[in-house]
């Protein structure tokens, strides 16, 4: 476009932006109506919303199969969403139509209520070896904790300790599949992919409940 | 570079999109036409090549929706594969409906130019593969267009149009 076209163009948009303003609110109402169109169609591959926790904002994000990430803020959604779009799909849309039950559970186990999570996982983001240790963690008792080689031990593997510890340390789905519970043998807390303070909140969390 | 998620796409463009489908169709099927293109958008969103002009996409698929929209009207009404002549009347709520009631009685071709090239950027040569024509013919249509504007709406001369 020419710099006259472009001056027009400005000032066109503002005019009718002032006429019609394309509101927030407006926006917000297609694209909920969008997700659920996408929905129906099949098309929506991906759902995902965020959501305030005691341990900050948490990413969910849902396949037809069912939950398939959990994110921290020190992940970077942004980055976690470009992620989900290369390996998954990029029809992703927000959209809270595929969490609410998730949703609802975290609310329950933030309260205290809830000890462990009904929501269907898909595990397609964890294979081999790492994925057999995070299917064991649901194994740990709500509100106890497991050293890294006692899992390992779980798994039949009980040499494969630093391969829990690469397990943890890249769950797909942390919070809901309880790697804040695997801790380092002398007690010490150990690495989380949410921050140690996020570890320390959570056990803290279901040590009082 | 990766394939953006296409919601990043909505968070992008979807506030264009929104004014060049009431530019074309008023605020009345807007919002259906808004909803239909993104929606094929979302199912071909796979197929597109990492390097597209995502918004030039998008305002193809819109013109297409916009056309449809057009028609699904023309089938409950009278008989007629043309834009109508103006647009649905502006929302009750409407704030300030002049430029877009001014819009919406530019001649169809017209207020088809002045949303694709002027309000989503497209260059004439793909609003000519849009609209039908030439390039030339489009930037007449679209050259006239503004001119009407700017006589049905002076506010539209207080920046554009003067000796710089």
């Amino acid at each position: 476009m020419t710099i006259d076209d472009d001056l027009t163009r400005d000032h066109l948009v503002g005019c009718l932006t002032f006429a019609h303003p394309a509101t927030a609110d407006h926006l917000e109402a297609l694209r909920t109506r969008l997700a659920a169109a996408a929905q129906a169609a099949g098309t929506l591959d991906v759902a995902y919303r965020t959501v305030d926790t005691p341990v900050g904002p948490l990413l969910l994000a849902a396949t037809e199969q069912g939950l398939v990430r959990v994110a921290y803020a020190r992940e970077d959604h942004d980055a976690v969403l470009q992620a989900l779009s290369v390996r998954i799909s990029p029809r992703i849309l927000r959209s809270s139509v595929r969490l609410e039950e998730t949703t609802r559970e975290l609310e329950e186990y933030f309260d205290g209520r809830r000890h462990s999570f009904d929501v269907a996982l898909d595990w397609r983001l964890s294979a081999g070896f790492r994925r057999e240790v995070l299917h064991h963690l649901p194994e740990i008792t709500y509100g106890a904790t497991a050293s890294y080689a006692a899992v390992a031990a779980l798994t039949g593997s009980p040499k494969a300790v630093r391969a829990v510890g690469t397990a943890c340390a890249t769950n797909p789905l942390p919070v809901v599949v309880p790697c804040h519970r695997v801790v380092r043998a002398d007690g010490a807390l150990g690495g989380y992919l949410g921050g140690v303070d996020a570890k320390r909140t959570l056990l803290a969390l279901e040590a009082a409940a | 570079m990766p394939k953006l998620p296409f919601d990043a796409v909505v968070e992008a463009h979807g506030a264009t999109v929104l004014r060049v489908c009431r530019a074309v169709l008023g605020p009345v099927d807007a919002d259906d036409a808004w909803s239909e293109t993104f929606l094929a958008a979302l199912k071909a969103y796979p197929a597109l090549p990492a390097d597209a002009n995502v918004q030039a996409w998008l305002v193809t698929i819109a013109h297409r929706k916009a056309v449809d929209v057009v028609r699904a009207t023309a089938r409950r009404a009278t008989p007629t594969s043309e834009l109508p002549d103006t647009a649905p009347a502006p929302a009750a709520d409407d704030p300030d409906p002049d430029l877009a009631d001014c819009v919406a009685r530019l001649a169809p071709k017209q207020r088809q130019v002045v949303a694709y090239h002027y309000l989503a950027g497209l260059p004439y040569a793909d609003v000519a593969t849009l609209v039908g024509g030439s390039a030339a013919a489009a930037r007449r249509a679209g050259a006239d267009g503004i001119a009407a504007l700017r006589t049905s709406y002076p506010g539209l001369n207080a920046t554009t149009g003067a000796p710089r």
